[in-house]
């Protein structure tokens, strides 16, 4: 039992917001179907998202690691939601193991994504029966302002859906070798996510008449009941969470799932957007920073590449701008590339500023960068050697 | 794999597409209980064991005074599956069941009628052939019922199967609580991904089945009056 420190209200505080909900109004002002205000924030990593639904934050952050497929399903990755209900935002979760709201918020975020098939699990095998991808979602509650469940389905989808995982090969002798690359060699990969399902939260009140979405707080304190619909955006239901409570009539629930789907549709097209924005400001950031090191570099640029790789490069430089995800998948290839030693052409081509100013600027970001990410996409590019003389030089200093 | 063969249109064990599997319900199987059932679908089998109403144990999980405490406790035995591996107790997923089996008790005892006391909920799963939840459910209310705790209604549960009604692949599986005489839904689970209007035929499947239950529960419960009454007669 971990409830038993939940904040209760007195008997007056019951009753305002019983009779408020009864005219259709809401402590905190909202309609009966509105949504707190949604903000979805990035981490400077791949596969970190907070989310902030009111006063509720949740931090989802995704990561995953090469391990032993389960024997009944040998050619399929593995998904699994942690959660973690920090005392630190609710006097009622205490510390230790977790208690059952946040087992069961983990299973209900869990069974939405999982049984939906949501993300694509057999993208994430490497070797069957050998090596496949675990990834593991850590939802972390930062503040409890109710309604948890939605914040923290959210939370795991925004980090699902920029989370990038290592690139990796198969080869060697018996083709059983797995090489997983580094991301700075080559660039990682997104998951394959089919579609995203959304929770919506219903609390009833009454003797399940009344109904709002979204619960707060002090509304979750008073309901008598509340059902999790998971819904994607085309209006399939992933699954359905009402644990006992209050009961409510079989067209309430199918006028529910209705309502759901409308504000799942909302939600993703939010979610979409706010990943967009992230990824194509990431891959501008990487855009950018390739001109320095490419001016740096001693080697004379292959002038025959550079003309045959002019027509390929002008589409590259020009896709970025169209579609966010688009450019993610392109800086593979540009890296590549810059392997045979035809690093300056394309450079060039993706920097239309003159070369001059080009090489200012770029004296100056190089030191930052420098700070930032010691290992950043230059250091792939540069030949072993040089990156040790630089480290020499610094210590010296 | 197909579920329903398009030839007899019956299913592997035979049933009717729509048809339940064979219940029996018994009162009074544990003796140093107040109350005590064992529920049986098919070749799933509950054992249920009530304990209270009495005083709260632990003072600190009252939640307020003016309502019982209800408890749950889900236990799977080891031998309930086919592979015989000691399961940890308090995992997540009995973890999750005790709650909704708690919630779902909660909403049909009439908890007000006994403030400052605590109800103990035992369910232990010796078999299990799927839907061991609603089976969990069914012997609960049994339970309570024998123990004679006030309740407002007969909660009862049933899960239906989308391959019983299309023959498509995939288990999606929704697991309903419902109150018979409010005609309410309490609980509702389901995963897997179904379009909105197979869910709502797949839902009014499992309220069909829910009704049944509650006939043959009622019926279970009328005979077992019968039987004291004739007790205190002799």
């Amino acid at each position: 039992m971990d409830h038993h420190q939940r904040w209760h209200p007195t008997v007056n505080e019951r009753e305002f917001i019983e009779r408020a909900l009864q005219s259709d109004l809401r402590v905190d002002g909202r309609r009966p179907f509105d949504f707190r205000r949604l903000k979805i924030l990035f981490g400077r990593e791949d596969g970190s998202a907070e989310v902030q639904l009111g006063d509720t934050r949740v931090m989802g952050y995704a990561t995953a690691q090469l391990v032993q497929p389960y024997k009944d399903r040998p050619n399929e990755g593995t998904l699994a939601i942690f959660t973690e209900f920090s005392p630190m935002a609710d006097p009622a979760f205490e510390p230790g193991r977790p208690g059952e709201s946040a087992i069961e918020l983990g299973r209900v975020v869990d069974r939405g994504l999982r049984e939906s098939r949501a993300v694509d699990m057999e993208s994430l095998c490497v070797v069957a029966g050998k090596h496949v991808w675990s990834v593991r979602v850590d939802l972390h509650i930062l503040d409890n302002g109710g309604n948890l469940i939605d914040a923290a389905n959210i939370a795991a989808l925004a980090a699902l859906s920029t989370f990038r995982r290592p690139e990796c090969t198969v080869g060697g002798e018996d083709g059983q070798q797995v090489t997983v690359h580094d991301p700075e060699v080559r660039d990682p990969l997104p998951l394959t996510i089919h579609h995203l399902p959304i929770a919506v939260t219903f609390a009833y009140f009454g003797e399940g008449n009344i109904m709002v979405i979204d619960p707060t707080y002090k509304e979750e304190a008073v309901m008598g009941g509340r059902m999790t619909a998971t819904i994607n955006s085309n209006g399939d239901v992933c699954s359905i969470q009402k644990a006992g409570g209050e009961g409510v009539m079989s067209s309430v629930i199918m006028q529910c799932l209705r309502i759901a789907s409308v504000k799942a549709a909302d939600i993703t097209s939010k979610i979409k957007n706010e990943v967009n924005s992230y990824t194509s400001a990431k891959a501008l950031q990487k855009v950018k920073r390739l001109p320095a090191s490419a001016l740096k570099k001693d080697n004379a640029p292959d002038v025959a590449m550079k003309e045959s790789s002019d027509g390929a490069l002008e589409t590259q430089s020009t896709k970025p701008s169209s579609d966010g995800q688009q450019i993610n998948k392109e800086p593979p290839s540009v890296v590549e590339d810059n392997k045979q030693e035809d690093v300056e052409p394309m450079l060039s081509e993706c920097n239309p500023e003159p070369q001059s100013e080009s090489r200012l600027t770029a004296g100056g970001s190089d030191e930052t960068q420098e700070a930032i990410s010691p290992k950043s996409l230059k250091d792939a590019v540069k030949p072993k050697h040089k990156i040790k003389k630089k480290q020499h030089s610094k210590i010296n200093v | 794999m197909e579920y329903v063969n398009p030839l007899t249109g019956f299913r592997v064990d035979g049933r009717r597409p729509n048809e339940m599997r064979q219940l029996k319900g018994e009162v009074g199987v544990v003796a140093r209980a107040d109350g005590s059932a064992l529920f049986e679908m098919g070749n799933t089998r509950v054992i249920a064991a009530v304990y209270g109403p009495r005083e709260v144990q632990n003072k600190g999980q009252q939640v307020n005074s003016k309502d019982a405490l209800v408890r749950c406790e889900y236990r799977m035995a080891d031998f309930s599956t086919g592979d015989r591996r000691r399961k940890p107790k308090g995992d997540r997923r009995s973890t999750e069941i005790s709650l909704v089996i708690r919630q779902t008790m909660e909403a049909s005892i009439l908890t007000h009628l006994m403030p400052r006391s605590q109800i103990d909920i035992f369910v232990q799963v010796l078999q299990a052939d799927g839907g061991t939840r609603a089976a969990c459910i069914n012997a609960a209310t049994l339970a309570l019922a024998d123990a004679g705790i006030p309740m407002r209604d007969i909660v009862t549960s049933c899960s239906a199967d989308l391959n019983y009604i299309e023959d498509s692949a995939g288990g999606p599986d929704v697991t309903v609580g419902f109150l018979t005489k409010m005609d309410k839904v309490t609980l509702l689970q389901m995963d897997a991904k179904l379009p909105m209007d197979t869910f709502e035929t797949v839902m009014d499947l499992a309220i069909e089945g829910c009704k049944a239950i509650a006939n043959y529960i009622r019926e279970v419960l009328l005979e077992n009056t019968r039987r004291l009454e004739c007790q205190r007669d002799h």
